[in-house]
């Protein structure tokens, strides 16, 4: 084969792959969001915005999207510059740092529920050392901010590791050198961090976020096994079109905007983390 | 040049080195190094690969520890000092220019981290940039330059922070013959208009005898002599330095006694020390030997014409030795000369303790 053919000869099999389980499914997702019983409309985008429970839904999504994903990101560079510095141990630690990716998100959640459950560990243990005289409802409708820190506890816990692989890995890519000349040249540890490492790991950390935002407009186990419907998401309110309402019309429509969304994110981190023109990194 | 890149005169910047060893693990990568460079001198640590002049010039820049022993730097301990507090100042091999920041924000790097006002940071990066002759680079980054120029970047950082001492690790061993000699002429030149005093790691002795005032060869661990390039040459301290420096290196033939101050070479009676008894090695460079009627027998082995001399190995009682002859001889394999050694240019060294014998 000519050597000018063979690179698309072989990317063809990822190619035709993703056209029969990605494109395919998007156009017909496409065509049931904007179809309706008289051609192509808008009448489906217009019924799921202006249910009651979209800007709830919207607003649950972005709120824990913005609590979590901050803090996990502040995790998992700290995680990933301590077990960079490790002498010894440093795969023991990764791999008991990551085993928490290995587990489905609807196990995650249901742990997070077994400790904060009124049978749960932490109303046990908090009996137990006399911090309360009875098993407290921590997840009930009348707690909204407990159930939202344990949803966002249990997403950091879940999540934060998939962050931490990708920085460890871009890390590791970041010659020594450059330490060793910022810190003769008077950086101190912090400002190192800063001028060196942040600078040089601008292409994982674009990877690590875009993912990471991305799942968080995504996530659904962790607050349905937590939350139940007293925290609805923009997930969860697709899964309800779909199964509960059997409206498959408005469950693409929401499907689209949540794509819709992803998508302005990821161009936002893509231009928020720019390597600037000429530099090489 | 301008006078002001000068750095304050009463500042001297010595260094003293005091039995500083280094130890990783099991494995002894410096054995009590002692070492005093003055003043503005230019010092070359000299030697191959592994013998430990990276690991000593990190431990004077403060990016490696001592295992044991003291460092100074104008009359202050700064062993325990981070390397921002040493006054020093470092070029890396690989040069380590920022990929993230331009070629300004480089040179300036040290002294915004000094927290210098702006116009000051302006002024001696434009300094030191036109002093490199870069100033039509500063607006790059790392990426768009050559080596050499990244090169030029690196020391213009180094000399940018005015320090009392600048190191250099095998500054220009990254780039190609050429562009290293010329490079080598204009560090030495900026360098000396600096004032700054300078150690500079190389395995590369033509390098070292260009550059130095003074060469520490090195060898496993060691410092084995610290003397002027020439003195080095000339008066090599030990059969290791004569064996290292010089291209071809100095020739060596075993010597017997054959009465007071006279040693049978070959067949041959040289004049040579007194004191000793014990067989010694008698060392010629190859430049020092001419045919003669009198002299060391050899056969010819090889001819390799070179131009402006011609390089002869020949058997010499069974040791091969080089000789730098003239290049009008015709000479082939095979050919019976006799080789008469210049008799002030003669070294001995005792084989038992590799040490020069006067
Ligand atoms: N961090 C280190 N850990 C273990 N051994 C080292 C380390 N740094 C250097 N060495 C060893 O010390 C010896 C001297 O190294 P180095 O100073 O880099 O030599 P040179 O610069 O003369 O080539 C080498 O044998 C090297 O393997
Ligand atoms: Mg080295």
């Amino acid at each position: 084969m000519s050597p000018r053919l063979l690179p698309y000869a072989l990317i063809l099999p990822v190619t035709l792959f993703l056209c029969v389980f990605f494109l395919y499914p998007f156009i017909l997702v496409s065509q049931q969001a904007f179809g309706s019983a008289d051609g192509w409309s808008l009448e489906h985008f217009r019924d799921v915005v202006s249910y009651w429970k979209f800007p709830i839904s919207m607003q649950n999504t972005l709120l824990l999207a913005a609590a979590v994903v901050p803090v996990q990101l502040a995790l998992s560079l700290l995680m990933a510059t301590m077990v960079t510095r490790m002498q010894k141990g440093r795969d023991l630690v990764l791999y008991v740092w990551t085993i928490p990716l290995g587990i489905s998100d609807l196990a995650a959640g249901i742990i997070w529920l077994a400790i904060f459950e009124q049978s749960g560990f932490l109303n046990s243990m908090m009996v137990g050392i006399g911090a309360i005289d009875s098993p407290m409802p921590f997840l009930s409708y009348q707690n909204p901010g407990i159930i939202f820190l344990a949803i966002a506890l249990a997403e950091i816990w879940r999540a934060t590791a998939i962050m931490l692989v990708i920085l460890v890995a871009g890390i590791g890519l970041i010659p020594k050198e450059y330490y060793e000349a910022a810190e003769v040249f008077g950086a101190s540890p912090w400002q190192r961090f800063l001028r060196v490492t942040l600078p040089l790991l601008r292409p994982s950390l674009q990877t690590a976020l875009i993912l990471r935002v991305v799942l968080a407009f995504e996530v659904f186990a962790v607050v349905v096994a937590l939350g139940g419907s007293q925290f609805p998401v923009l997930m969860s309110e697709i899964y309800a079109y779909q199964f509960d309402l059997q409206n498959s019309g408005a469950a693409a429509a929401l499907a689209l905007i949540v794509l819709a969304i992803s998508i302005v994110f990821t161009l936002v981190i893509l231009r928020a983390l720019r390597v600037p023109k000429g530099a090489t990194i | 040049m301008r006078g002001d890149l000068q750095k304050d005169t009463n500042d001297m910047a010595e260094i003293q080195i005091k039995n500083v060893a280094k130890t990783f693990g099991a494995y002894q990568a410096l054995h009590s190094i002692d070492l005093a460079i003055a003043d503005q001198e230019f010092m070359v640590l000299l030697g191959a690969s592994g013998c430990g002049k990276t690991t000593l010039l990190r431990i004077i820049a403060g990016l490696e520890t001592a295992s044991i022993g003291e460092v100074w730097i104008g009359g202050r301990r700064v062993d325990h000092l981070a390397p921002k507090d040493r006054g020093i100042a470092m070029v890396f091999q690989n040069y380590a220019v920022f990929p993230h920041l331009t070629v300004f924000e480089n040179i300036g790097f040290g002294l915004r981290m000094a927290k210098m006002p702006n116009d000051e940071v302006k002024r001696r990066v434009e300094r030191t940039a036109s002093l490199m002759h870069i100033e039509q680079l500063l607006k790059r980054y790392s990426g768009e330059l050559s080596g050499g120029q990244r090169q030029r970047v690196a020391v213009a950082r180094a000399l940018a922070m005015e320090p009392d001492v600048i190191l250099m690790d095998e500054p220009l061993s990254n780039l190609d013959a050429l562009l290293r000699l010329e490079m080598r002429a204009e560090l030495k030149g900026v360098l000396a208009e600096s004032k700054t005093t300078a150690i500079y790691v190389t395995h590369d002795q033509v390098e070292a005898m260009s550059l130095a005032d003074r060469i520490s060869v090195m060898h496993q661990g060691r410092i084995i002599q610290a003397a002027s390039p020439i003195e080095v040459y000339r008066n090599p301290a030990a059969q290791f330095v004569a064996g290292f420096l010089g291209n071809p290196p100095m020739n060596f033939l075993r010597a017997e006694k054959a009465g007071d101050g006279k040693w049978n070479v070959a067949g041959e009676t040289v004049d040579g020390p007194r004191g000793a008894e014990a067989p010694l090695q008698f060392a010629i460079r190859p430049e020092d030997m001419q045919i003669a009627d009198q002299g060391l027998p050899a056969q010819v082995r090889l001819v390799e014409p070179l131009g402006a001399h011609l390089l002869v190995t020949c058997d010499v009682d069974g040791t091969m030795l080089r000789a730098v002859l003239d290049s009008d001889l015709s000479l082939k394999a095979g050919d019976h000369i006799k080789l008469a050694p210049q008799p002030d240019r003669v070294r001995w060294f005792d084989p038992e303790t590799t040490k020069a014998v006067a």
